[in-house]
């Protein structure tokens, strides 16, 4: 059970047991519009509970530091690095995952353009890019501003400069970069 | 990664109630600096308090015509907020300079504040680090040790190390405050002048934060207007930290403010340095880098944040 203020005081954990106990929580929360529930180690990162887990593989491990990208997942709307979150701090939120965003045979815009302009090589950043590249353009309709924005009171133009920028914490190994740049203007224009 | 207990503080008091006493706990907010410091098992927190719900997620008006930030706004929701992106430009920059768009959807202006150093040594748990294990030695500082992206000013024998936010930078020139509270109710405002401690022989001490105290927000004054930028020098054009950053607020007389990152282990501003701001980037820099002790790998810093502002100062005057 996840530990909150109540029980944290009616259980101060004398005995060794309470206190394994504490070491581990049970979480519930919606992936790909699914209502999940797990218990797990509280060490559990959202990658690993998404992986090992829920048997989702489509999101990847590069780095576990924050530094590639491979595992960025959408919590809550928003992009974010699924290595530096612990499952345990997600309960309640949504979660989406490259398996909730198109399926081989009914591929979302941005998978399509990823296909048709080979945006990979070996493959094991795409997912991350994927997930990247769409919140990147809601960004941007958001009026969300980049390094790159010049004037911070004016509406963003979808640029290569600001795509370029706003990827840049996803790494690709392949040097993927053009191909994916292709794509994701192509979705930007609306383009089949 | 050691075991540790979870719980949730539903406000600050209670998250500051939950940590009294207990040395082995910590907060935890957006987890992008602790989590990665637990896996490397350089923090070792026996209980996290997770305070990403304790509703210190607003950007509100101050009576004084400021805003207050709640420590746990997100940077992205700070670098895009109308007000900021308004009348503080220069956070604005200096936000979206910082590490990716995935971490700053996650990275909180607390945290961001309290992130460590990116010393690579401070990294390296089979290196000696006085700052990770005081009265074990500093590997930068021994011969042979990899100096070029560390300190130049600030610094002391004991370690060289740089605070690596570049938000903290842009704050620093806006004088800005941290908000605190503890665990008996009491809450204080720090001028981040004085929130961050230097090293001296005690660099694993770096803000004057107690244990169990919790940030609640940063306040800013007033708008000050003025021409104000932030530039960064980096290894690579994004997704970097700064080898020196420079923050700057010039008016239309000349005068204004300056502050450095990536030299010192806190945002480096003097108000004798931004009273040479008419005169020049020269002028500035010999008030502000007088007393630096670089080393040879890294005096390349002192020139670089000369020729870095001299560049903003060129592009002011021209608007
Ligand atoms: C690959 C990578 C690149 C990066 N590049 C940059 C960069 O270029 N520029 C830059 O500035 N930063 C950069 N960062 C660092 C990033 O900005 C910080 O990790 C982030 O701002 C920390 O905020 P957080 O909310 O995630 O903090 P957390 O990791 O949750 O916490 C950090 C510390 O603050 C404490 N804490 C958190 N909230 C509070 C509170 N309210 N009161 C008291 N204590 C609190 C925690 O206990 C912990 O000790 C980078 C990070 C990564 C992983
Ligand atoms: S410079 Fe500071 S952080 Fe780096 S090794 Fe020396 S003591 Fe540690
Ligand atoms: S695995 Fe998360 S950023 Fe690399
Ligand atoms: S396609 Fe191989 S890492 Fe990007």
């Amino acid at each position: 059970m996840t530990t909150d203020m109540t029980d944290q005081r009616s259980a101060p954990g004398a005995d060794p047991g309470d206190r394994a106990a504490q070491m581990r929580s049970t979480v519930r929360f919606t992936v790909n519009g699914e209502m999940r529930e797990i218990e797990i180690d509280n060490r559990t990162t959202l990658l690993d509970a998404l992986r090992e887990h829920l048997r989702l593989t489509g999101t990847k491990k590069g780095c576990d530091h924050g530094q590639c990208g491979a595992c960025t997942v959408i919590v809550n709307g928003r992009r974010v690095n699924s290595c530096l979150t612990l499952a345990v701090m997600q309960d309640g939120h949504e979660i989406e995952t490259i398996e909730g965003i198109g399926a081989p045979d009914a591929l979302d815009p941005m998978q399509a353009a990823f296909v048709e302009h080979d945006g990979y090589q070996c493959g094991y950043c795409t997912p991350g890019q994927i997930c990247s590249a769409r919140a990147v353009l809601d960004e941007i309709a958001a009026g969300i501003p980049s390094h790159v924005t010049g004037d911070l009171s004016a509406r963003i133009e979808i640029t290569e400069d600001e795509i370029r920028e706003r990827m840049s914490g996803n790494i690709c190994r392949c040097g993927a970069y053009a191909n994916m740049m292709t794509a994701i203007l192509q979705v930007s224009r609306g383009a089949p | 990664m050691r075991e540790f207990s979870f719980e949730r503080a539903g406000d600050a008091g209670q998250a500051a109630t939950l940590a009294a006493g207990d040395t082995g706990a910590k907060f935890i907010a957006g987890g992008t600096n602790l989590l990665d410091l637990m896996k490397l098992e350089i923090e070792t927190p026996s209980r996290l308090i997770d305070v990403t719900g304790t509703g210190l997620d607003r950007i509100e008006q101050t009576d004084a015509g400021g805003l207050r930030i709640g420590a746990m706004v997100r940077n992205t929701d700070l670098a895009a907020d109308d007000r900021i992106r308004r009348d503080y430009g220069v956070l604005t920059r200096a936000l979206v300079a910082g590490a990716s768009g995935q971490l700053r959807n996650m990275a909180t202006s607390g945290g961001n504040l309290l992130q460590r150093t990116r010393c690579p040594y401070f990294y390296d748990t089979n290196m000696a680090c006085n700052k990770r294990s005081p009265g074990a030695g500093c590997a930068a500082l021994d011969s042979g040790g990899f100096t070029r992206p560390l300190g130049v000013i600030g610094i002391s024998d004991h370690c060289i190390a740089t605070h690596p936010s570049d938000m903290a930078v842009a704050m620093r020139l806006l004088d800005a405050q941290v908000e605190t509270l503890d665990a008996a109710g009491n809450s204080r405002s720090i001028p981040l002048e004085e929130f961050y401690l230097l090293p001296g022989d005690t660099p694993e001490r770096e803000t004057v934060l107690e244990p169990g105290e919790i940030i609640t927000a940063v306040t800013l004054p007033a708008p000050i207007g003025g021409h104000q930028a932030y530039h960064k020098v980096r290894d690579r054009a994004s997704y970097a930290f700064a080898l020196v950053s420079v923050a700057l607020v010039r008016q239309a007389d000349g005068s204004g403010r300056v502050a450095l990152g990536g030299v010192a282990p806190q945002p480096w501003r003097r108000a004798a340095a931004d009273a040479e701001l008419p005169n020049g980037a020269g002028a500035v820099m010999a008030r502000l880098l007088d007393g630096a002790r670089p080393t040879a790998q890294n005096a390349f810093k002192i020139t670089l944040a000369e020729r870095t502002l001299a560049a903003m100062l060129a592009e002011a005057e021209g608007n």
